[in-house]
């Protein structure tokens, strides 16, 4: 059989913390271009998965490769000139500074001129790429339809907006592949139907692979291309949503009772 | 009234040097959340650095100014290496505990390298007064005064408009979403301390050649406590403002007070001021309202 090119390739990492066992030798692989989904009941180690991607945790087995590069042992400021962004289960923006200014951080990691930058003009190479990056970020507002709150102040918005924020931040970082972690919680019908929206059209129109942890069955039903679950750290299957709606495991690791999962499964 | 404002001009003036050391601790603050109580140790091994410059080197000040500053940069990239980097993870209360033990430490060395006798700084200003018309305001305080500003609009600068100093705010809000766009959060916290370290040491060299040199001298940072509690540990605005509240409100006292009760009442003031901030408004003027005080 021949193995599948991967964009992002996870291999038997491993994670614990003292006694507990977060992860334990998961493999998996996402492929360029694709919404790859994570999905299991609570604490199965979903969040875990992408911060050791981030570099935030440090698995104690296993080797992440990215674009065919380890990145296992990279330090974690670093993943973000990789291509990798992501946005985090509870929103962690900078919440005293404006929308714009939030986004605008996002191009941080782009921008290589040296400690004091401020104001000074650095040529053509310069103000070429300040005008890419302002085309940008007037792209990205668009996409995501935050023109009217761009002024405004972070924290005193709405959960659902601070949401749409963070993935711009994300967004921002002009990446390859985008870890969002549960970008629909906490939002209504409506909001959760706009995200799903957006995220296809980040996949498509902008060409970035996803990898999406949500619990709205509906929505990773809806815009998977493959989902891999995971239930108390360990792999329990992966594959197409059809295959996934109906594979045993992942009906029992969900709630034990076939007829209540199906429904929550949306089968 | 003509003592009076030559009071408030003074005042000021000593306002602005505590309004550069307040903010040396308000940026190591802001960045790491820790709070360096050895911020009085930098002041003095800086104004020792510089004395020792320039007299046994016989260097000009602006070339022992540089070396000093390159001091103060390796001290606060050693402090946070050596110090506050094997803490990131325990309580702040250990870290905040920890900057107690290496004031003392920095002052036995002190002691020890420089002995604790008094000296007077060697001149490095012009000792023409500046006459302001209404006041009249020494050189010393005139020239502490003019660096102390410079430094803080070097330091506001930055802090606003460089890309490092968006590193610093974009840290001092979030640490893990930092961490997520590319910013190295290690090496933001030992900016901070760096630059912490060059504000404190250019308020000891400007202190030190106002009143000369001691091992004692660092007690002073205690004072600089005083403003930065009342600005609010956080805030930029609130550490330059504090400061001159400070300086002003200690030469009031000096003046109307102290003839009253036969003196001591300047050198209290700032901890009175203190005590009844912390009473009322225990975040500061410009504090955020979230930072606790145990």
């Amino acid at each position: 059989m021949n193995k599948p090119q991967y964009q992002l390739e996870l291999q038997d990492i491993q994670l614990s913390f003292g006694g507990l066992m977060a992860l334990h030798e998961v493999s998996t692989g996402v492929k360029k271009g694709e919404i790859f989904s994570i999905i299991g009941p609570n604490g199965a180690g979903k969040t875990c998965l992408l911060n050791c991607i981030n570099r935030f945790y440090h698995p104690e087995k296993g080797t992440i490769l990215f674009e065919n590069r380890d990145i296992s042992h990279m330090q974690p400021h670093k993943i973000a000139g990789m291509g990798i962004a992501r946005t985090f289960q509870n929103v962690e923006l900078f919440a005293h500074m404006t929308v714009l200014d939030n986004i605008k951080l996002g191009a941080h990691v782009h921008l290589k001129s040296g400690f004091l930058s401020g104001g000074i003009y650095y040529g053509r190479s310069r103000a070429e790429e300040i005008a890419l990056r302002k085309d940008i970020e007037e792209r990205i507002i668009d996409l995501l339809e935050i023109e009217q709150i761009r002024k405004q102040v972070v924290h005193a918005l709405p959960y659902g907006l601070q949401k749409r924020v963070e993935l711009a931040r994300a967004l921002a970082m002009r990446p390859r592949v985008l870890l969002l972690d549960e970008p629909a919680t906490g939002m209504n019908l409506e909001e959760t139907e706009d995200m799903a929206r957006f995220i296809l059209d980040i996949n498509e129109e902008w060409d970035i692979t996803i990898i999406l942890i949500e619990h709205d069955m509906g929505v990773v039903m809806d815009i998977s291309d493959r989902i891999c679950v995971l239930d108390f750290g360990e792999k329990i299957a992966e594959g197409k949503p059809e295959e996934i709606r109906h594979d045993e495991k992942v009906i029992k690791a969900y709630l034990g009772e076939e007829d209540i999962t199906y429904s929550r499964l949306g089968a | 009234m003509e003592i009076l404002l030559q009071v408030i001009v003074t005042g000021l003036a000593t306002g602005g040097l505590y309004g550069l050391i307040a903010l040396g601790f308000v940026l190591i603050y802001k960045a790491t959340s820790v709070l360096n109580l050895a911020m009085g140790e930098f002041m003095t091994l800086g104004a020792f650095v510089c004395f020792t410059v320039l007299t046994q080197i016989k260097a000009p000040f602006y070339l022992a100014l540089i070396l000093t500053l390159v001091a103060a940069i390796l001290l606060g990239f050693i402090v946070e290496r050596l110090i506050l980097r094997p803490l990131i993870g325990e309580p702040i209360i250990s870290a905040i505990m920890v900057t107690i033990g290496l004031g003392v430490i920095l002052k036995g060395l002190i002691y020890m390298v420089w002995t604790p006798t008094f000296r007077n700084f060697p001149e490095i200003f012009p000792p023409k007064p500046l006459n302001l018309g209404f006041a009249v305001v020494p050189s010393g305080l005139w020239w502490g005064f003019f660096f102390a500003i410079i430094g803080m609009l070097i330091f506001l600068l930055i802090f606003k408009f460089s890309r490092t100093g968006v590193a610093m705010r974009a840290v001092a809000s979030d640490q893990q979403a930092a961490l997520s766009m590319g910013i190295s959060v290690r090496w933001v916290f030992a900016l901070a301390w760096c630059f912490g370290a060059m504000a404190s040491v250019i308020g000891g060299i400007v202190i030190g050649n106002i009143s000369g040199i001691s091992v004692y001298m660092g007690d002073i940072g205690l004072k600089v406590l005083a403003v930065i509690i009342l600005g609010g540990l956080d805030s930029i605005g609130g550490a330059i403002l504090g400061g001159f509240i400070i300086g002003i409100l200690e030469n009031l006292t000096g003046l109307y007070i102290d003839p009253l009760i036969g003196g001591g009442a300047k050198n209290v003031a700032p901890f009175f001021m203190l005590v009844f901030i912390l009473m009322i408004r225990p975040y500061g003027l410009f504090g955020k309202k979230i930072i606790e005080r145990v």
